[in-house]
């Protein structure tokens, strides 16, 4: 009679996987299907963007730290644009800080579609990334119509924005507006009480509020444990304070309780946007006006010499900013995202580094999934919201 | 809030260590000395009047050609009571600080990433690998003196097949355990 | 007389020999499956050229393979770092003849806006490439531009 062999298999979950968002590898102990214990290794997306960003001016900066968290690109850019912001000393007008709430939550819109999409895939509803994607399409039709580009459209610079907003910017907004929230309700009649979707998402992945802050856990999976913390109720930007939302939280910390919150934020962030764009005039400021930074308009770089060495000195050399530190947290979809920026005075960054929610995630997912099946940790993987672009920088 | 109020709290907790007020345009600033490190966060974690439960970061930065070259840069971040802080460790070259991670368990990697970028060895880590390049690279790409370009012909070859005796000694040969 | 067919050497019969080529070469091109190899970015230009709005399937390539030992194409989508070279190269010798690739996006084809130690300068380095498609990312059109110009680069060339 033959022995049954009793120890673990090593299975390598590899870089190439349709299931881990991105390039991550995780090497699985298993004792049947049960995983005992989870090894991940990241790096396979690691593109050296902070050293690279030290050898590039302040504004050249923007597009390389966009393509950081491909999916939210200008919450990247808010972030970093507010930190060198704040070393600079320069307060934005109210028309400009309302467009960057509005940017700022339509990429929250777009990232989230992202996650519904590609979660609900995973677990087995392949429609639900077709509805996802054709709804962003609309969000990508957005950005196209501020800055040309689809993906990365830089249009959050230090000092403001880039230029005025188009006109039809107003008209595409509302309409999207009208029309997405019916397109949640679709969603959610889809999943919230498919019973399959339940079974694979109930109970799945709890995480503690203790252990969510232990790992340093602060966005949609602390709300999914309970936790309040939202960085635009605690620590305000860009006016955040005078609008009206909710922050959606849930108690049991499974993968349900993640999935809740997040179509809840989504459902906020519409709020926040229709407030957002009955504030915005459609032709306005769209810097603050302070020269050193912001380059004059272009007739008067064409007439006067004033403004002629304004914009000469801006795209040759530069604008300095004074030697220090500074680090101002954003909500990205994530959860927390700030640039920690050091500057010697130079015109050139000394250090930038990103604060990368999806990093302290991954790190945490180990002790999640222990005990749990296969299944589970692609469900936990993808409840996560985990970009590789982003843990990797 | 102010940096020297949170070392008014603090101070009694740590009797006898170096603590400094920065200067800083965001949040308060506060340098600690690599040995007194731990106990220092141990105290404001566990003060109930600050209660910086939440390590969001840690990062490095290097100033070459100052000496102590690196700063160590931890930014807390306490729930209850809405502050943020960040606390400054400056470590010379070859230098090796005490590890956080029984203070907040979400330390392990950060201190993984600044060994990797910088090679600042953080004693008794446990699992002090590579985690952004490479098992095998030669070098910590984040210092100044290494550079941003580099030509190297890209590796296209890895062993195919390796038993889990050998995976498991691979990963005990890569970890670092003290410093030199 | 059998494998004269396929080599097409037999002189008194070079009608249905290209005609059977022709053949050949139409099923490979209608029909060219993609493997999954989204890397960043441009994985998601290229889920969404997959997706509804401009939809890949009429043009053939119908269901994005899991398992590279199923698929014709593989298209790198993304910028590949030094440590992920060893295992696009395996993907790429597991993939069973005919197989090409497709170069997405300025970070595969030349390293893009990285110019730095961690990113491999061009995927051909690596892999032999057969179509470039330049943009950061590209557009859905022009993706689907490129594979287009591979399917009329396989229709010319020879089985």
């Amino acid at each position: 009679m033959a022995e049954i062999r009793t120890e673990t298999m090593t299975v390598n979950m590899g870089p190439q996987h349709p299931s881990t968002h991105g390039v991550l590898r995780l090497v699985l102990e298993l004792d049947g299907e049960v995983i005992q214990s989870v090894m991940p290794t990241i790096g396979y997306l690691h593109t050296g963007i902070e050293k690279t960003a030290e050898q590039k001016k302040w504004q050249q900066v923007i597009p390389l730290v966009e393509r950081m968290d491909y999916l939210a690109a200008q919450s990247n850019s808010l972030a970093y644009a507010l930190s060198v912001e704040k070393l600079l000393g320069l307060t934005m007008p109210q028309r400009v800080n309302d467009i960057r709430v509005l940017i700022a939550e339509l990429q929250r819109l777009a990232s989230h579609l992202i996650w519904l999409g590609t979660h609900a895939m995973e677990i087995g509803a392949v429609s639900m990334l077709f509805y996802a994607i054709r709804e962003r399409e609309l969000l990508l039709n957005i950005n196209e119509l501020i800055a040309g580009f689809r993906f990365f459209p830089s249009y959050i610079r230090i000092g403001g924005l880039r230029e005025d907003l188009p006109r039809g910017f107003h008209e595409a907004v509302n309409e999207f507006l009208e029309r997405f929230p019916t397109k949640m309700d679709e969603f959610e009649r889809l999943l919230t009480k498919n019973d399959i979707f339940r079974r694979r998402t109930e109970g799945v992945g709890v995480v503690s509020l203790e252990n969510a802050y232990q790992w340093g856990l602060v966005g949609p999976i602390a709300r999914g444990a309970g936790s309040d913390y939202d960085v635009r109720k605690y620590f305000p930007y860009c006016g955040y304070e005078t609008y009206d939302f909710v922050v959606p939280t849930a108690s049991e910390g499974d993968v349900y309780a993640r999935y809740r919150v997040r179509i809840a934020e989504m459902r906020q962030s519409i709020k926040i946007c229709k407030q957002a764009i009955d504030r915005i005039s459609p032709t306005g400021v769209w810097a603050c006006d302070d020269t050193r930074v912001v380059p004059p308009p272009k007739d008067k770089v064409y007439t006067e010499m004033e403004a002629l060495i304004q914009h000469f000195l801006i795209y040759s050399q530069g604008f300095t900013v004074p030697a220090g530190d500074c680090y101002v947290p954003i909500e990205g979809p994530r959860g927390e995202h700030g640039c920690y920026i050091v500057s010697d005075g130079s015109n050139r960054p000394w250090r930038v580094k990103m604060r990368a929610p999806s990093f302290m995630a991954i790190q945490a997912i180990p002790s999640i999934v222990q005990g749990g099946l296969i299944a589970d940790l692609v469900a936990v993987i993808g409840s996560s919201d985990v970009v590789m672009g982003d843990c990797d920088r | 809030m102010d940096p020297s109020a949170i070392i008014d709290i603090l101070q009694p907790l740590v009797p006898g260590a170096a603590l400094e007020a920065g200067r800083s345009v965001d949040f308060a600033t506060i340098y600690v000395p690599a040995d007194r490190l731990v106990e220092t966060c141990r105290a404001l974690r566990d003060t109930p009047a600050l209660d910086f439960k939440v390590l969001t970061e840690i990062t490095a930065a290097d100033y070459l050609p100052r000496d102590p070259r690196y700063e160590v840069v931890y930014h807390l971040l306490s729930i209850s009571k809405k502050l943020r802080l960040r606390l400054k460790v400056r470590v010379a070259s070859d230098g090796a600080l005490p590890t956080v991670q029984g203070v907040w368990r979400g330390a392990g990697w950060p201190e993984r990433e600044v060994w990797d970028m910088f090679g600042i060895v953080f004693d008794d880590h446990g699992d002090l690998r590579r985690l952004l390049m490479p098992e095998d690279w030669e070098g910590h790409p984040a210092r100044k003196d290494y550079p941003v370009q580099i030509r190297k012909a890209a590796q296209t070859y890895e062993p195919l097949e390796v038993s889990q005796e050998e995976f498991k000694a691979n990963i005990e040969r890569d970890r670092v355990k003290r410093a030199h | 007389m059998a494998d004269t067919h396929e080599h097409g050497l037999d002189p008194e019969l070079p009608f249905i020999t290209t005609k059977l080529e022709w053949l050949i070469q139409w099923a490979r091109r209608s029909a060219i499956w993609p493997a999954q190899f989204g890397l960043a970015c441009c994985a998601i230009e290229m889920m969404a050229m997959a997706a509804s709005r401009y939809d890949i399937a009429r043009f053939g390539a119908e269901v994005f393979r899991g398992s590279p030992r199923q698929s014709d194409l593989m298209i790198v989508a993304g910028r590949l770092s030094r440590k992920m070279a060893p295992a696009m190269r395996r993907v790429y010798d597991q993939m069973p003849d005919p197989k090409w690739v497709i170069s997405m996006g300025a970070c595969a084809s030349v390293g893009g806006v990285f110019d730095n130690y961690a990113i491999v300068q061009g995927v051909d380095q690596v892999v032999p490439v057969d179509v470039f498609v330049p943009g950061c990312p590209p557009r859905p059109e022009a993706l689907i531009y490129g594979i287009v110009q591979l399917q009329q680069k396989i229709e010319r060339s020879r089985s």
